[in-house]
């Protein structure tokens, strides 16, 4: 993989997986009322590390791009309720919302984390 | 339905969904102590019923959305009230009263207004999200 994106590659690996998993805590958020309904989750550690394990796609030819794409999906976990409710709903909105606001935090990290990684490769490129 | 495409249906359509549940609580509040001359013509409490809906390709996405699947009355009888002079009382000079609770109602949309607002701070979060990873770089 070229050297640019590679540089940037497991931020944005990270960042992809961040914003998935906010969609999947919105759901969780949405469903907060829904009768049986079950909150779901990743385990972003995990999922993590096996996209930093697979890396990039194996080429046999060079005019190939070695892009680095998800070969396996990721394992969307059951959240295990504090207090389970009657109506065998899973949602518990102080959980979901504090696992939405760590999320967001750490998204906002990791957007950081790219922008100076940004910056450093263009001050490199303007020779500043 | 149709399909989930983005996070901005998934907290839109579950706030139409709470709205709708409003609505209910709006209709039932508006008509909580109406009188009527029959057991049939009373009023029954309306309440949502609430179905998830899940995206398309829910193995590879795992959003889910919620819609709501049908509005259904009450199993509530209403409550018979020996009024002999109201206008619209039986033979027996009985009236019915609404079944409707008015407390479970405020809870309700308490409830309701805490799940929208959820949703409402959910999307604002994701805009300003999304407005900044557009503006990566600069």
């Amino acid at each position: 993989m070229n050297k640019i994106g590679s540089y940037l590659d497991f931020h944005a690996q990270a960042l992809a997986l961040r914003s998935r998993r906010n969609e999947m805590l919105a759901s969780n958020i949405a469903n907060a009322a829904t009768p049986n309904f079950k909150a779901r989750d990743i385990d972003f550690d995990a999922e993590m590390k096996k996209h930093v394990k697979v890396g990039p796609i194996q080429t046999t030819h060079d005019k190939h791009f070695p892009t680095t794409v998800n070969p396996m999906p990721d394992r969307m976990l059951f959240r295990e309720p504090i207090n389970p409710s009657l109506d065998g709903n899973t949602v518990e909105l102080a959980v979901e919302q504090m696992e939405f606001s760590e999320n967001v935090m750490r998204y906002q990290t990791t957007l950081n984390f790219l922008n100076n990684r940004i910056a450093g490769l263009m001050s490199a490129i303007r020779g500043e | 339905m149709a399909e989930i495409r983005n996070i901005f249906d998934i907290s839109g359509r579950a706030m139409a969904a709470q709205l709708t549940r409003l609505n209910t609580v709006a209709s039932n509040l508006a008509n909580a102590g109406t009188i009527s001359g029959t057991r049939e013509e009373a009023y029954r409490a309306l309440k949502p019923v609430f179905a998830t809906s899940y995206a398309d390709a829910l193995k590879s996405s795992g959003v889910s959305t919620v819609d709501v699947a049908s509005i259904a009355e009450v199993g509530r009888a209403p409550e018979r009230v020996y009024m002999p002079e109201h206008p619209v009382a039986d033979a027996d000079g009985f009236v019915y009263r609404a079944a409707v609770d008015e407390n479970e109602e405020m809870v309700e949309m308490v409830e309701a207004s805490r799940q929208y607002q959820n949703n409402v701070e959910v999307i604002s979060t994701i805009r300003a999200l999304m407005m900044r990873t557009i503006n990566m770089g600069k």
